[in-house]
């Protein structure tokens, strides 16, 4: 037999079945306890601070008109790069993501799911899905609430930019690029939490990564998942001053090009998680 | 597939964790019945355990369960439940849905997964509880909660660590009784104890470990008579023990004839318990003496134990 053949068969024989009910089991449990989960309250707390911002400036400015809705697109998009992008999704995954193992070893309960017939492939791709589920839900509500009091308290004219002109572009771009970033800020969170018993540093020095991806040379510059992220942004921040650190492109990719490369870094990385998991023992003593 | 295979098999099986030994060069057959894992804290018991469940990986040598290893998890924990000592549940869980949740990560519908849980809650006798959060339980209630979720899904082997930790006198009546209809129907059921009495109760036989070696297997009378330098103590309760005790003592391999001291027993050490057997009953016929009992007096996994390792025991626990 071929190993074409071999291969398909195999494929074939797979449990797939049992593998589809498993990820809807760890999904179910995952999404429930992130979302839900004491500690998360921070995570609110970081994503949805720019919103009340942005709804306290709607109120206030709501008697003036506004300072117009160019300014304001400029606002929301310097909020979405440098706050969203930079800290807020960055650090809402990473608490996130570093708990779905890391979280299950300090309450000494990776085990039950180490003695359940699953592979632990199939393990770490629902927590990871349920990981960007969660995120995208926590994360995605709030730049919608920011783009709505963005937009909203200009009444016909808000409504006339949205539905009319670039405005619902926008938000579909900053929506997709939000989920983007979940994606790719939970693969290295996750496979980071799978090495490190203490995510602060390995979380420190992405960060940095991140911030100042933008003066390191093009080929490291591809093995940030900001390089990607900020290509796809809609709106185009002026390179001014301190700015420039987190608004210049050096090397603009095509959209499909950001897309692909960002998801290709991820499941690189959730390959690698996935070696990492096939290698961990229980052993909770030492952690 | 080959469960038609009986045996949990471990082949020179070393396990390290760093430099600290865990267990070394275990070459172990345990066939299907109640076995019991033998030894102080650090003697490997756990080790061997969680070996044994692919919690964690052998640094050498080669495990396999019923012929499975845990590298088919799909179908290796389709057979095998593990009730682990961690006093760990995951966060904010009724004890329901403790169990319903290891039971939809086993891929089965909701349906089945619901009457499953209930099955095994009812088996563990936890019924009225079953719908508090598992924080509030006692220390015994959760050894049961996890009892049952280790047992729900109706495994062939069933491994136990420490089973009997933080139950009352009832509930280990229970669960010991539980062992036994689990073992005598078939299933394996292996656990570690360090409670001598009570996994000598139950056990069809025995492992005994000491630093991470094996240091006897097998069913627990053959290991007795496998200890030659300690010879057997049978107790003989009779009419006539003076009598008995002075026909025994001209016999080459009786080393000891003790009379008890309420004047109606005599306890007797021998190198060669099957020639005792046979010589008393001759002198029983001949002697025309009325026998109450006969009992060996250390063949019993607290005196194996002793012989072979040493240590406390004599309060039943190592």
């Amino acid at each position: 037999m071929s190993s074409m053949a071999t291969a398909r068969k195999s494929w074939g024989d797979a449990p797939w079945q049992l593998w589809w009910s498993q990820l809807g089991a760890i999904f179910q449990i995952e999404v429930k306890k992130a979302i839900w989960m004491r500690r998360s309250i921070w995570i609110y707390l970081v994503a949805f601070g720019p919103t009340f911002l942005i709804a306290l400036h709607a109120i206030v400015d709501h008697a003036s008109v506004g300072v117009g809705i160019p300014v304001d697109t400029e606002m929301m998009a310097t909020i979405f790069q440098v706050y969203y992008l930079r800290l807020g999704i960055f650090f809402g995954c990473l608490g996130l993501f570093t708990w779905l193992f890391r979280g299950e070893v300090v309450e000494k309960s990776l085990h039950y799911y180490f003695l359940s017939p699953m592979r632990r492939e199939v393990l770490v791709l629902g927590k990871f899905v349920a990981g960007v589920a969660a995120s995208t839900v926590i994360f995605g509500t709030s730049v919608l609430l920011s783009f709505v009091f963005m937009y909203g308290h200009y009444g016909a004219a808000g409504r006339d930019y949205v539905y009319h002109g670039p405005g619902l572009g926008q938000l579909m771009a900053y929506l997709g690029v939000t989920v983007l970033a979940c994606i790719g800020y939970g693969s290295v969170f996750m496979a980071l939490s799978l090495v490190f018993k203490n995510p602060i540093l390995p979380g420190l020095f992405m960060l940095l990564w991140e911030t100042f991806h933008a003066v390191l040379p093009s080929w490291l510059q591809k093995l940030s998942i900001t390089f990607y992220l900020k290509q796809l942004s809609p709106v185009t921040l002026a390179p001014d001053g301190i700015m420039a650190l987190f608004t210049v492109i050096a090397e603009p990719v095509p959209a499909w090009l950001a897309v692909g490369g960002l998801l290709c870094l991820s499941v690189a990385i959730l390959l690698l998680a996935r070696i990492l998991i096939r290698r961990m023992e229980i052993s909770y003593l030492a952690d | 597939m080959s469960t038609e295979i009986k045996e949990i098999v471990f082949d020179n099986v070393s396990k390290f964790y760093g430099e600290v030994l865990g267990v070394n060069r275990v070459n172990l057959t345990i066939p299907p019945g109640v076995t019991s894992l033998v030894g102080p804290n650090g003697s490997g018991k756990t080790t061997l355990m969680n070996l044994m469940t692919g919690l964690v990986r052998p640094t050498q040598g080669s495990i396999t369960v019923l012929g499975l290893t845990p590298q088919q998890p799909e179908e290796f924990f389709r057979h095998v439940g593990y009730c682990t000592q961690f006093d760990s549940f995951p966060k904010g869980v009724t004890g329901f849905e403790f169990v319903f949740q290891s039971l939809l990560l086993r891929g089965i519908t909701r349906v089945q997964a619901n009457q499953l849980a209930w099955e095994a809650i009812d088996r563990v006798g936890l019924r009225e509880a079953a719908l508090r959060k598992v924080a509030g339980y006692s220390k015994g209630m959760r050894q049961r909660i996890r009892l049952g979720q280790s047992i729900a899904h109706h495994p062939t082997v069933l491994v136990l660590d420490e089973p009997l930790n933080g139950l009352d006198p009832m509930a280990r009546a229970e669960t010991i009784a539980l062992f036994e209809a689990l073992g005598k129907e078939g299933m394996h059921v292996i656990l570690s104890s360090h409670v001598l009495h009570e996994v000598d109760k139950i056990s069809d036989q025995v492992v005994l470990m000491s630093f991470g070696y094996v240091v006897a297997e097998g069913k627990i009378h053959g290991v007795r008579s496998e200890v030659k330098e300690h010879p057997m103590q049978i107790l003989v309760r009779c009419d006539a023990p003076n009598r008995l005790a002075s026909r025994l003592f001209s016999q080459d391999h009786v080393v000891e004839a003790k009379l008890n001291n309420d004047g109606r027993g005599v306890l007797i050490r021998t190198r060669d318990a099957d020639e005792f057997y046979m010589i008393l009953n001759k002198i029983v016929v001949e002697d025309n003496i009325t026998l109450e009992t006969v009992a060996p007096a250390d063949d019993d996994v607290n005196s194996v134990y002793q012989y072979l390792v040493g240590g406390a025991g004599g309060g039943g626990t190592v």
